[in-house]
């Protein structure tokens, strides 16, 4: 099965980064598709530093195959302490590129973990708003 | 490696390959021709297909016709026998089947559906898997010309009740005299999975045609057979020569047909004693799995005697089959799953779906198969490790295990 996966997505798989709940999360962002069998959850904590708004701190859960707890891992890794503008910008097709790329079947199932940090960042906004 | 996925596939059996082998470089003349080796050659193909038809208890050795596989098999004699009833008939006619057919029988189908403008019913199964032979024998209709239910399922082993469905229909086809209703009705039964663990004699169950293929029981693979009962009508698929009585064109693959029917031979003996070893290693397998780890779902009928004894296929909650394959693959440990995400298509089983399951939970498949290479220390080197995997697949998800 490792010709069915890189390198490093068996490494993000085998290890992956920052796992786990996040109780005081400011914004969490969910996923999912039963019919394909991955749902993420991605918990994000923003900071304010120097007039930016920073992603402090990042965790995700996963339920689901070998590409999407990978891609869930990695994209903590490439967001975590930069502002919510940049974060913003990752695309799937880019975590997908951050892995070394995925088997294509893999693309539109099991790489949503760039829609589930969009949706934790929206999250964290409407909880902000709220506040006012 | 430890491999538990004998219903993908099984390695030639030595005393297989051994057959196989003059039948390469050294007698390898074409059945076909008239001269001394090409003659042999005829003689030792008669032979096997005389041993394979004996096996099966069928009447004549005419009755068996070499393919290159099951799903050659089903195709040729599914569609075969849907044209042969739609040109007989002059109309629409109808195929009966069920939801949890292997793709082989179930994509024909779909075919014979959109290509060829037949009927289709696909019988619904159980939460265990089993077929209900009542709604079965409601479904057939005065145009049913083909009836294919697969002995056992290769995903979840349920075996389903062919012997009750075989008598259903010789009624049927008593009734269809009785009353003068032309269409002919085919009973086809796909045994690839219980071939090596259930007898079925042929002599004594009216099944019409029968789908086999060699490498599901240490034979080799690209071989397999089609029982057809004599007077069944069909029309060949694969045109070109006259071989196999003109049923099946292309040069018959020797070498392999001694080895698909060598295998036969070797699992017909052995059938009682190696069924007894794999469902005491397969019951060992279950009792740890379900002890040991906590929300786990053993899928398919809960009586042994409905079951294959090599498959357990279980549903861990809150974790994908592929991520605890991966996880095993990094031990060597061969397994699969039911989650089509391996196979390459988005959609979780067609099997699971039928039998009820929602689609995250038939993510949560795994199939372990047992056989001839298994030894009861396997069992507990798995279970060494998967209660951890599942634990850690758990950890990681947001859906409670």
């Amino acid at each position: 099965m490792s010709d069915l996966y890189g390198e490093k997505v068996m490494d993000h798989f085998t290890n992956p980064r920052n796992v786990g709940v996040m109780k005081d999360a400011d914004g969490v962002g969910e996923v999912g598709n039963p019919t394909c069998g991955d749902i993420m959850k991605l918990y994000i904590k923003v900071r304010e530093k120097n007039g930016e708004r920073i992603i402090s701190d990042i965790s995700f859960q996963t339920l689901g195959c070998g590409a999407a707890i990978a891609t869930s891992s990695i994209v903590t890794e490439m967001v975590k302490g930069k502002s919510l503008k940049e974060a913003e910008k990752i695309s799937n097709k880019a975590v997908a590129e951050a892995l070394g790329g995925l088997p294509p079947v893999k693309m539109h199932c099991s790489n949503l973990a760039a829609t589930a940090l969009l949706n934790a960042i929206e999250d964290y906004k409407k909880n902000k708003k709220g506040e006012k | 490696m430890i491999y538990f996925d004998h219903a993908a596939t099984t390695p030639i059996a030595p005393k297989v390959l051994k057959a196989m082998e003059p039948y390469f470089s050294e007698k390898f003349g074409n059945p076909s021709s008239i001269y001394r080796i090409g003659r042999e050659a005829k003689s030792i193909l008669e032979e096997a297909r005389k041993t394979a038809a004996d096996i099966l208890g069928a009447e004549s050795p005419m009755e068996i016709v070499f393919t290159s596989g099951a799903t050659e098999s089903s195709n040729l004699g599914i569609k075969g026998a849907m044209e042969a009833a739609a040109f007989e008939t002059g109309s629409r006619v109808h195929v009966l089947t069920t939801a949890i057919e292997h793709h082989s029988v179930l994509d024909t189908v779909k075919h014979l559906e959109k290509s060829f403008g037949a009927e289709t019913t696909f019988l619904s199964v159980t939460r265990e898997g089993l077929a209900d032979p009542k709604d079965l024998s409601k479904a057939i209709k005065d145009n049913t010309a083909v009836i294919s239910v697969m002995s056992g399922n290769n995903e979840m082993g349920a075996l389903q009740p062919i012997e009750e469905i075989a008598q259903i229909i010789e009624l049927e086809k008593e009734r269809r005299k009785k009353q003068g209703i032309e269409t002919p009705l085919v009973f086809h039964v796909d045994a690839v999975q219980s071939f090596a663990f259930k007898k079925i004699s042929l002599k004594d169950l009216p099944i019409d045609m029968l789908s086999l293929t060699a490498h599901k029981f240490y034979g080799p693979k690209g071989v397999g057979l089609l029982y057809v009962r004599q007077g069944t009508k069909f029309n060949s698929q694969q045109k070109g020569g006259a071989q196999e009585k003109g049923r099946r064109a292309g040069t018959e693959n020797v070498p392999y047909i001694v080895g698909m029917v060598k295998a036969m031979q070797i699992a017909d003996e052995k059938r009682d004693k190696y069924s007894k070893k794999i469902t005491s290693f397969t019951n060992y397998l279950v009792e740890k799995v379900t002890a040991e780890i906590q929300n786990v779902e053993l899928i398919g009928p809960k009586s042994n005697q409905s079951r294959l004894p090599h498959i357990a296929t279980f549903l861990f909650k809150g974790v994908e089959g592929e991520s605890v394959l991966l996880n095993l693959d990094m031990l060597d440990i061969a397994a699969s799953s039911g989650s089509a995400c391996t196979s390459g298509s988005l959609e979780p089983s067609h099997v699971t779906k039928a039998m009820g399951y929602d689609d995250l939970s038939a993510h949560g498949a795994v199939r372990f198969s047992l056989g001839e290479l298994n030894k009861k220390s396997d069992i507990d080197k798995l279970m060494e490790n998967l209660p951890g995997i599942i634990d850690k697949l758990r950890a990681m998800s947001p859906v409670k295990g």
